[in-house]
């Protein structure tokens, strides 16, 4: 169990970092090709180009990423207590 | 008889099984007590059905009615807006999954009332998370009730009540019967019929309009504003699109009923699995439903109440015997945040108020037997009473179901992030977030305090937080027993 609080909030500022991406993803395909007049509008598959990479694109390419950093650096760490100390807190239960 | 109502029945019927089935399993985790059994099904969700619970629980009537309404009167901006939830099931998992799955199992936890009052040792905040808990999820059950029947009787043409019955009686009883697994379990069943509808649903509206790029020539032929982000006419402004970052965004960390599942899974796999699944599953059906209530608008233009559209295109598009297996649906994104409510608010009676002070927080003191008679009563009960309130609503519900959302993350967001990531943050800290939080949410609310399009949860947050740091050099020092508790591994 040693470590076990510092590699979950490890991997809790790692979610940050995502969450922040997919933030920044969103906000830049909509707000910079989605900006302007509709009538000049380039489109992808018949949808407004801003749309699809923000928001057709969007979660599949975070649920890449998610796949790659979550099997890369997220630990297997045991969520039981050790059996021992187990044992103790049940007998003060 | 209608032949919608055949395959509705007889799903139904499939969810009940499922839960008889599931409540079976339940008698082989043997050696667990019964309430963390009944309440959080022995901790063993695998990363499938963790992926699902949560976003079943999430998605909710608004997102499979009310939402792509929204989006058929404002346009792609709307949907938009909705993919700020592609996140909700990383976002609760990264962030608390592990510290939350270690501390339930050491503390023993089963709610977040539980987890709260292990860190801050204070029965003021167990009495307001419990009424917070009551309160606002009584309201948003009867909600979700009312939305169900309409759709349902919009789609079959049998009257509310008919329909009300059928699925009220139907989740009210395979939650009682079956606790958190028949719960977890019909979610994840919930979750498949939710995507095959939206698929199905989608397809037929994409098909209907001529094909896409047919559909959104003819939008912006209705109205250019329809294909920006900005919505119709401009009418989803940049603060307000920027706000749902907290109220759908950061803030949902302070949904119970999302957060609850973190206590609920088996191991680190199944936490890494649900991250990754769940995204892409949410994406899909945020996406889906919501753009197929703006293309919607391309096929039917004349509704005179977007909530009409998703049971309208089910309606028109699709033979009565399919529209019957595909308002299964919404009616499975209502269900399954009903019950998962319905358990956690048994929960809290039972457990954060009964357990705690009538027996001393000791479930031992009265045998298994007796505990799980009265969980199954109270579930019951509590199921029957929003049941009978959803068939004449009463305004209080009505109206308080408006702040029930931002409400529940006024109350728990700070108490539980800060209580987690803050090794100080005290009990006088965390009274004074709830207490400022839901004040000042209903006030801006109530009052419509102009924010320059900021949606209120926004400042409920900046004075939330304030509260709780000012409350805090108030409190007394955190005991040295709850850091070690939380603290050491």
């Amino acid at each position: 169990m040693r470590g076990a609080f510092r590699q979950a909030d490890r991997e809790a500022l790692i979610t940050l970092g995502l969450y922040v991406f997919f933030f920044v993803w969103w906000t830049v395909f909509a707000f910079v090709l989605g900006a302007g007049d509709p009538e000049e509008y380039s489109y992808v598959f018949g949808l407004p180009a801003w749309f699809f990479y923000s928001c057709v694109l969007g979660y599949p390419v975070m649920t890449l990423i998610l796949w790659i950093v979550v099997r890369r650096f997220f630990a297997d760490i045991p969520l039981d207590e050790a059996k021992k100390q187990n044992d103790d807190e049940e007998k003060k239960a | 008889m209608n032949v919608a109502l055949v395959p509705l029945v007889g799903y139904l019927l499939l969810t009940l099984l499922l839960a008889i089935w599931a409540q079976r399993q339940a008698g082989k985790g043997a050696g667990r007590s019964f309430i963390e059994e009944y309440f959080i099904g022995g901790r063993t969700m695998g990363g499938f059905v963790l992926a699902m619970t949560i976003i079943a629980s999430y998605t909710s009537a608004s997102s499979f009615v009310g939402g792509p309404g929204v989006a058929y009167k404002l346009g792609l901006g709307w949907v938009l807006l909705a993919m700020i939830q592609v996140p909700t099931t990383f976002l609760t998992l990264g962030v608390l999954g592990k510290r939350f799955a270690i501390l339930g199992r050491r503390i023993h936890a089963v709610t977040i009332t539980d987890f709260l009052y292990a860190r801050y040792r204070s029965d003021a905040i167990v009495i307001l998370c419990s009424l917070a808990v009551l309160v606002f999820f009584a309201a948003s059950m009867v909600a979700q009730f009312i939305g169900g029947a309409r759709v349902f009787q919009a789609v079959t043409g049998y009257p509310y009540e008919v329909g009300l019955a059928l699925f009220g009686v139907t989740v009210v009883v395979y939650t009682a019967v079956g606790g958190f697994r028949a719960v977890a379990v019909t979610d994840a069943l919930q979750g498949v019929v939710m995507l095959i509808a939206s698929v199905v649903i989608l397809f037929a509206v994409v098909r209907a309009g001529g094909g896409m790029e047919q559909c959104i020539q003819t939008l912006k032929g209705i109205d250019p504003g329809l294909i920006t982000p900005s919505g119709a006419g401009g009418s989803i402004p940049a603060p307000m699109l920027f706000s749902f970052w907290i109220l759908v965004g950061l803030g949902i960390l302070g949904l119970p009923q999302t957060t609850q599942r973190c206590f609920g899974y088996r191991d680190s796999r199944s936490m890494h699995d649900a991250m990754i699944m769940g995204t892409l599953i949410i994406g899909f059906l945020l996406l889906f439903m919501h753009l197929s209530g703006v293309l919607g608008r391309a096929v039917m233009p004349g509704l005179t109440s977007g909530d009409l559209i998703i049971p309208s295109l089910i309606l028109e598009l699709l033979p009565p015997f399919w529209a019957g297996v595909f308002v299964a649906g919404p009616l499975a994104a209502i269900m399954s945040t009903v019950d998962t409510m319905l358990l956690l608010v048994s929960a809290s009676i039972i457990k954060d108020l009964y357990v705690r002070y009538r027996l001393g927080n000791d479930e031992s003191k009265i045998s298994a037997r007796k505990i799980g008679r009265m969980s199954f009563i109270c579930t019951l009960v509590v199921g029957v009473l929003v049941f009978l309130a959803s068939f004449d609503p009463p305004d209080l519900l009505v109206w308080i179901n408006l702040f029930a959302f931002g409400g529940l993350e006024a109350v728990f967001l700070w108490p539980i992030v800060l209580g987690m990531y803050w090794k100080s943050a005290n009990a006088t800290g965390a009274l004074c977030s709830m207490a400022a939080g839901v004040v000042a949410f209903v006030l801006l609310s109530v009052f419509h305090v102009p924010l320059g399009g900021v949606h209120a949860i926004v400042p409920t947050c900046v004075i939330s937080l304030i509260a709780f740091w000012l409350g805090n050099r108030l409190g007394n020092p955190v005991p040295a027993e709850v850091t070690k508790l939380f603290w050491e591994d």
